[in-house]
């Protein structure tokens, strides 16, 4: 699985990164960056759909 | 206090949000209005007001910033004098693209690194706070959730983020009913009560010229835009915007969730007993009780799905009703307190996304963990009094405390 963010549609809300810091940081500005090029151990796939299931701003697509 | 309006009698045609009895009903209204297959109130009061309710709407008006614009962003009987694209309290009240330019200086400050160095403080107060309750005898004393507690969080915290006296805290609060919740009265009379605001924030300003600190007004005055240092009504437009959008939107937050938790027992003990749960209540508490509804003016003359709005209309945003659509969340009006999936727009949505989120959300966790670590049960007393206008909230909150920690 690996994360995709969209820098253009984030608007800084910060879901992704309080819920799953494993696998996200934020800039100063709070625009969201996924960590590791967006590779998802397998252990924390659930964890990456939490992170997407929970953004205002449907930003974060995940690839299989 | 004299309104320039009477009692709503029919919401879908003479609608006031200042009406009282709209933030008392508002989950009622707003399920009226989503079930009734126009989800589009109007009012000629305010010279011109619509308000949808639908997710779909809400959703769609926030990010045209193309028919509307952000330069009033609080419905009143007057309209804004600032110009766009800067507006009176930028950068909440800009249109792009000068939004961008003047969000990015306030953006680093309110960043979740930063905001989460404030913990140990806000844990700090909230516990000095209830120290401040005095003895409680249990299953006798009523302790007052929003004037004795939440309304002293995100005012100390505010205030000294900005480098003006905590002491102070009444009169920002007053400040702020001046301007949130005194909309409806003539504008002759708004003019001369925002008077000693507009003299507060200038007279700070002058203060922190002359002795700059390490806090936001010092920070504002220093910081440049293309080489230009900001004007001084954009200093003390971005300090009102700070001042007023960081008191009694948090201090509202954090007494709907104690008045939730007040009168459902059942998710205040799966806090109390599973207070890991707290990441996903959190955002329940917003996402159910979202307290800020966000105003827009039109620009121009714009048929919205049938509805002719006029330019200069004012357009509010209820992000609160959008949070409890049936059409965009499962089981909308149900508390689910570990709701996995909730992608709710308490902040707003599109490129106004509110500055203070994290800020906001600390206050907010923190603030309900020490109060139920302290009282693990209580329940609400007596009558609830909620706020008036685009904020909602309880100003008066009676909890009947029946365990002590």
């Amino acid at each position: 699985m690996r994360i995709v963010v969209d820098a253009d549609k984030c608007q800084g809300h910060n879901r992704c990164f309080a819920l799953a810091p494993e696998l996200f940081d934020v800039d100063d500005y709070g625009t969201a960056i996924a960590l590791n090029d967006g590779e998802v151990p397998a252990e924390l796939e659930e964890k990456a759909r939490l992170a997407a299931a929970n953004c205002p701003e449907f930003a974060i697509t995940l690839e299989d | 206090m004299t309104s320039m309006y009477g009692k709503v009698t029919d919401w879908a045609t003479d609608f006031d949000h200042a009406d009282p009895e709209y933030n008392e009903r508002a989950h009622e209204i707003w399920a009226e209005f989503q079930s009734s297959g126009c989800p589009v109130a109007h009012s000629d009061r305010y010279d011109g007001l619509w308000a949808p309710f639908s997710h779909e709407l809400v959703h769609e008006i926030a990010y045209d910033t193309d028919h509307f614009t952000s330069q009033g962003v609080v419905v009143n009987t007057g309209r804004p004098i600032a110009p766009p694209p800067v507006g009176p309290a930028p950068p909440i009240t800009s249109d792009p693209p000068f939004h961008n330019i003047a969000r990015r200086l306030l953006l680093p400050p309110f960043s979740p690194k930063v905001i989460a160095a404030w913990e140990p403080e806000v844990r700090r107060l909230c516990n000095e706070l209830l120290d401040r309750m005095g003895d409680i005898t249990d299953g006798e004393s009523i302790v007052d959730g929003a004037v004795q507690y939440a309304q002293s969080i995100p005012v100390n915290v505010i205030a000294r983020m900005l480098g003006f006296p905590p002491a102070d805290e009444e009169l920002f609060r007053t400040f702020v009913h001046n301007v949130l919740e005194r909309i409806n009265e003539p504008q002759e009379d708004r003019a001369a009560f925002m008077e000693p605001l507009g003299d507060y924030l200038r007279a700070q300003i002058e203060d922190h010229r002359a002795n700059p600190r390490e806090d936001l007004t010092s920070y504002l005055l220093n910081v440049e835009i293309g080489g230009n240092k900001l004007t001084d009504d954009h200093v003390a437009g971005s300090i009102l915007l700070l001042l007023v959008a960081g008191i009694d939107t948090t201090w509202s937050a954090i007494g709907s969730s104690l008045w939730h938790l007040g009168t459902h027992p059942d998710d205040l003990k799966r806090l109390v007993d599973e207070p890991e749960v707290m990441m996903f209540a959190l955002e329940e508490f917003l996402r159910a009780y979202a307290p800020v509804t966000m105003a827009r003016l039109v620009k121009e003359d714009y048929d919205f799905h049938g509805c002719p709005m006029k330019a200069n209309d004012w357009v509010l945003l209820p992000f609160p009703a959008a949070n409890r659509d049936p059409e965009q969340f499962e089981n909308a009006t149900d508390f689910i307190i570990d709701r996995q999936e909730n992608r709710h727009g308490a902040f707003g949505l599109g490129i106004h996304r509110c500055l203070g989120s994290n800020l906001a959300r600390l206050e907010l966790k923190v603030a309900v963990e020490e109060f139920v670590r302290r009282f693990p049960k209580f329940e609400v007393s007596g009558e609830t009094r909620w706020s008036v206008g685009q904020i909602r909230g309880p100003r008066e909150l009676p909890l009947r405390v029946l365990e002590t920690a």
